[in-house]
């Protein structure tokens, strides 16, 4: 299961980085030779414990149905690289 | 004895007794800083005129003496990962180069809370993804003691803050050894609690099912105070444990009759360095002197640990690090051509190759096809890891072993192949995978004069045993008592 | 050849929780953009989600009303994708262990009944919203408010057990009266509380595999989704004739068309990266609280049919009619209750009978009065049903018009019209009654007046009559009506006209 240049190209595009050559070239070659030393797990046997993904055995908490205070919109867009109406502004999308 | 180079215990005796006041103290921190910071570069931000003004509030608790805690008054230093309210906060990247917290992490509120004194935020590799501080987006910090290594990392500016005496203490996080060991390269004690013993709301997630907020003290009862204030029960965050809250300080009692120390082989392997052995090998001698009995121990799947991390940590990593898209806050590109582009430059430009690399071995090791083999094989071998320590702690109360298989090592030694770097983190990692505590104090120095450090794991909530061991072995020795020269 | 649909659909509600799924931030639809967001619900370093208990409880309701399997273990997961509206840049959600699975309900569909099958049920949270266009006049952007982003949603999936865009329709009907009986959902379609995605396909009537499946989105009403599946199995059915090959994509409704569209995107398929949330634990539902639950559930809208066709004997359509919500089946069960209560009909009872004393019984005669004349008024005026201020005339108000009926003071004509009057002003039927001079003619000596008179006025229709010309019996009565101005009683009418055509 050797990685390969398409590959590292294709998970930046899901990763939304926009490498360079230079970097795309760097990436494989240590995430091949990364990946090659994780290969050593595939020889575990681990059926007994493939009933749960959750090392921890308990459960999880609730909160009660009660609002609280929302921060006002100023604090809220304060740290917005683009702002505009009341709201975060951002290109336009292409789909 | 210069007032900085004091531990908390003790300032807090000349706080008590108003020979000394906060604000002379935090002067004395400050100038401090200002004298060593050129050299150390252990800060990125130093909160000046906010740390004279706790100060001062904490000279008025005390005054009045109301609510003197051990902590009131006392300056300390937190890891830039850690929201501050109003004050930048950068996680040591380029993408958060101005982003302000409206609120403060859960910790920072209780340390405020206890009165401490906050001077400023530490320096750390970016996204807590690093073991040197050489992945910090501004700069790296040096180790006190050779100022041509590095501190460890990735809390190695709050690390470095404590060992040359920039703050009485520090708060780091631990996600694989963190904490742990820039404690050991600088020669201070650095504790990981359980996971779940101290809240993580507010602290900047690197790998949300490992992550853990801990101390970084001067000597082990500072340790014990620091958490004392740290720990508890958080609504805020669904994986904090609702337990009681010991007086960590109370099992400082320097007493290990009877306690069982395990040694696991698998830790006393080739490449680790023969000072560091010979160091750990002493300090079992000095444990059971003092009436502690050595079993050996077996952790089998210790040689699988890293490869886990690797592809948990980064997995989660991955996802947490989604958020950083120049959207809502933190750094954006200045040209794009539509939003795609925005996002993809943005992340680009705005993250380090390692946090880079990183997200793209989290991300491939979450895509479709390769989930399975991965990231869902490495769940599973992480439940063995964690069951080994179970059966372990079956036959002893800690486990004892290096913090890290070598000193501090040089500046840019292992930045050019990650996973040599990877494979340092090796004594560290299982602690977080099993979510355990973990503690790294002083046991001696190599010959070139670079502190090693020595690693008590205990069971889960047992932060107890792993103090009162560390303490025991602390008093029996004189290390921690050195300090670097700056 | 004939090809046959093969349609699965994804609901997604929001629930009527006061505050959001994973923080305290008020859910109300409408406020200022960025108004009702904290840095949880933002996604802002650090923060963390913690789970709404009662949007599990919700959730769990939803499953116990669809004869869904609530798990005791499940786990939340995160979905991974980038979009500006989505702020954590995942959203959490479930995946492999949902809450609950194995569900299904059955619809009316042309008077057949039809199980539809409910793959799962799972939690998640919304996204915020994108805006742009024309009230936003900056063509290269978009912006984006938060608002919505983390209310609580559950996601309701089919089995692929739908044929028909009707099947289609009633199921969601089905679905939504539900969650809002409920009280889980207000199922408002146009404010997106409730929406749907339709997966469809056509194969070969006969043939087993399904065929390649397009992936609907865009439709906030019911006749959007009728439009959208028909437009799409059509197409479908095209290409194939045509000799082509259906794509698998997802496809935009175009309302203004009436068309779907291909939302050809330049990326690849998604890649959602799920990987169980680990700042949540896994969600464990006990027993006890599942019985707990199923304890407060109110009658559903199936059950509740059921039960008014065996107890008030009414027809299902009557029914299906009444229970359209809750609010119109409570105020039929008063108004019958009060109208009941009063004991036996009075002997004059026949109201609404058609022809020859054929009795209606009680809960047939409100029915009626509801199903033709308060719900035409509701309609005209565009009420919600929904809405328990839509039934503003007081049961008690509604039977004494009835009991008015009855007691012949106004015939049945005149009783719609006072309807209308007390709909419309809020009046007491009765003075309604006697301030208009409405009264009904039951004095027999004036009515046999009244007959007399018109008999002498249509001399050429006495005598047509008499001649065997029996259907004009009609036009008598109807000439009397007309001379009373319709306040004769109908029945004494009847019998007094017999008698005077007899003599």
């Amino acid at each position: 299961m050797a990685i390969t240049k398409k590959d590292v190209e294709h998970v930046a595009v899901l990763a939304r980085l926009a490498l360079s050559e230079q970097e795309i070239k760097l990436y494989t070659e240590q995430m091949a030779n990364i990946l090659s030393y994780v290969e050593k797990l595939r020889a575990l046997d681990t059926r007994v414990v493939e009933s749960t993904a959750y090392t921890t055995s308990t459960n999880t908490v609730f909160r009660k149905d009660e609002m609280k205070p929302s921060l006002p919109q100023e604090g809220i867009l304060s740290n917005a690289p683009e702002k505009a109406k009341g709201c975060f502004k951002v290109p336009r999308i292409i789909e | 004895m210069e007032l900085y180079n004091l531990t908390i215990h003790e300032l807090h005796e000349r706080l008590k007794k108003k020979e000394l006041s906060s604000l002379e103290l935090t002067d004395a921190f400050l100038k401090r800083i200002n004298a060593v910071e050129g050299k150390i570069k252990a800060y990125i931000t130093i909160t000046k005129e906010d740390a004279v003004k706790q100060a001062k509030e904490a000279d008025k608790r005390i005054a009045a003496g109301m609510d003197v805690t051990p902590l009131t008054g006392v300056p300390i230093s937190v890891k830039d990962i850690f929201c501050t309210k109003g004050i930048l906060t950068t996680c040591a990247s380029k993408i958060l180069n101005n982003f302000i917290p409206p609120y403060d992490a859960a910790v920072i509120k209780k340390l405020k809370d206890a009165g401490a004194v906050i001077l400023g935020k530490n320096n750390m590799d970016e996204f807590a993804m690093g073991s040197s501080t050489e992945n910090s987006a501004y700069f790296t910090t040096k180790n006190p003691w050779d100022l041509e290594r590095v501190p460890g990392g990735s809390s190695g500016g709050s690390a470095a803050s404590v060992a040359a005496d920039e703050c009485a203490a520090s708060i780091g996080t631990d996600t694989g050894g963190s904490i742990r060991q820039p404690a050991s390269c600088c020669g201070i004690v650095g504790l990981k609690p359980t996971y779940g013993r101290v809240s993580r709301y507010g602290m900047i997630a690197f790998a949300s099912s490992l992550d853990q907020a801990g101390p970084l003290t001067k000597d082990v009862k500072d340790c014990a105070i620091m958490l004392n204030a740290m720990a508890g029960y958080d609504s805020q965050d669904s994986t904090s444990i609702d337990a009681p809250v010991p007086d960590y300080t109370k099992v400082l009692t320097k007493d290990v009759k009877g306690l069982k120390i395990g040694i696991p082989k698998e830790y006393f392997i080739k490449g680790l360095d023969s000072d560091v052995e010979k160091a750990v090998k002493q300090a079992i001698e000095v444990l059971k002197k003092q009436g502690a009995s050595v079993v050996d121990v077996s952790l089998p799947h210790t040689d699988y640990a890293i490869a886990v991390y690797y592809l948990v940590a980064t997995a989660e990593a991955s996802s947490n690090l989604a958020r950083y898209d120049g959207v809502k806050f933190g750094y954006r590109v200045k040209e794009s051509k539509n939003l795609i582009d925005m996002y993809c430059k943005t992340r680009d430009e705005g993250f380090g190759p390692e946090v880079k690399r990183r997200i793209m071995l989290g991300t491939y090791s979450l895509s479709a096809g390769y989930y399975e083999a991965y990231y869902k094989k490495a769940s599973y071998v992480r439940i063995l890891i964690k069951r080994d320590f179970e059966e372990a702690f079956k036959k002893c109360d800690v486990i004892l072993t290096p913090t890290s298989p070598t000193p501090a090592f040089k500046i840019g030694e292992k930045t050019s192949d990650p996973l040599t770097m990877y494979l340092s983190d090796i004594f560290t990692i299982s602690c977080n995978l099993a979510g355990i505590p973990g503690i790294s104090l002083p046991c001696g120095f190599t010959k070139n004069n670079l502190p090693i450090g020595l690693q008590i794991l205990g069971k889960p909530l047992d932060e107890e045993t792993v103090l009162k061991t560390a303490y025991a072995y602390e008093q029996a020795t004189e290390w921690h008592k050195k300090r670097a020269v700056v | 050849m004939s090809y046959e649909a093969v349609i699965g659909l994804e609901v997604h509600s929001q629930l009527l929780t006061n505050s959001k799924v994973f923080c305290g931030c008020s859910t109300k639809f409408g406020a200022e953009a960025n108004t009702q967001v904290c840095p949880v619900c933002l996604g802002m370093p650090g923060t963390l989600p913690v789970l709404n208990k009662t949007a599990v409880e919700y959730a769990v309701k939803m499953a116990l009303a669809t004869h869904c399997k609530v798990n005791d273990k499940s786990i939340f997961a995160r979905k991974n994708y980038f979009y500006p509206d989505l702020p954590k840049g995942y959203q959490i959600s479930q995946y492999n262990e949902p809450l609950t699975q194995k569900g299904y309900i059955d619809i009316q569909v042309n008077g057949a009944e039809k199980r539809i099958g409910i793959t799962r049920i799972h939690m998640e949270e919304d996204a915020g919203k994108l805006l742009h266009g024309e009230s936003y006049e900056d063509a290269d952007s978009s912006f984006v408010d938060l608002n919505r982003a983390g209310v609580p949603l559950i996601e309701i999936v089919s089995e692929p057990d739908i044929r028909t865009s009707d099947e289609a329709v009633e199921y969601l009907k089905a679905l939504r009266d539900i969650l809002v009986y409920l009280e889980i959902c207000d199922g408002n379609m146009e404010e997106g509380s409730f929406r749907c995605d339709a997966n469809v396909s056509v194969r070969p009537v006969g043939q087993k595999e399904f065929g390649t499946k397009a992936e609907l989105k865009n439709m906030n009403s019911f006749r959007f989704i009728q439009k959208a599946i028909e437009y799409e199995i059509n197409r479908q059915i095209e290409v194939i004739e045509d000799g082509g090959k259906v794509i698998q994509e997802t496809r935009l409704f175009d309302s203004d068309k009436g068309i779907t569209v291909s939302m050809r995107s330049k990326e690849e398929a998604h890649d959602y990266r799920y990987f169980p949330e680990p700042d949540l634990l896994p969600l464990q539902i006990d027993e006890t609280w599942i019985e707990e639950i199923k304890r407060t559930l109110p009658e559903l809208p199936a059950e509740k049919r059921e039960r008014f066709v065996k107890e008030y004997d009414i027809p299902s359509y009557d029914a299906g009619v009444l229970t359209a919500t809750k609010e119109l089946a409570n105020y039929y069960e008063d108004c019958v209750k009060k109208y009941e209560g009063q004991g036996p009909a009075p002997a004059g009872f026949k109201q609404g009978a058609k022809g020859k004393g054929q009795e209606i019984l009680p809960p047939k005669v409100v029915s009626n009065w509801i199903m033709g004349e308060l719900l035409r008024l509701l309609k005209e005026d565009g009420k919600d049903i929904a809405q328990p201020s839509a039934f503003s005339i007081q049961p008690s108000v509604f039977v004494k018009l009835l009991n008015m009926v009855d007691a012949g003071t106004i015939n049945l004509k005149t009783a719609k019209e006072v309807f209308e009057e007390v709909y419309k002003t809020g009046k007491n039927p009765e003075s309604i009654v006697k301030g208009k001079g409405l009264v009904q003619v039951s004095d027999e000596g004036a009515l046999i007046k009244v007959i007399d008179d018109m008999l002498a006025a249509s001399p050429k229709e006495l005598a047509d009559y008499k001649a065997g010309k029996e259907k004009l019996f009609s036009f008598f009565i109807g000439q009397t009506m007309k001379a009373t101005k319709g306040q004769a009683n109908p029945q004494m009418l009847n019998k007094l006209l017999q008698e005077r055509l007899a003599k």
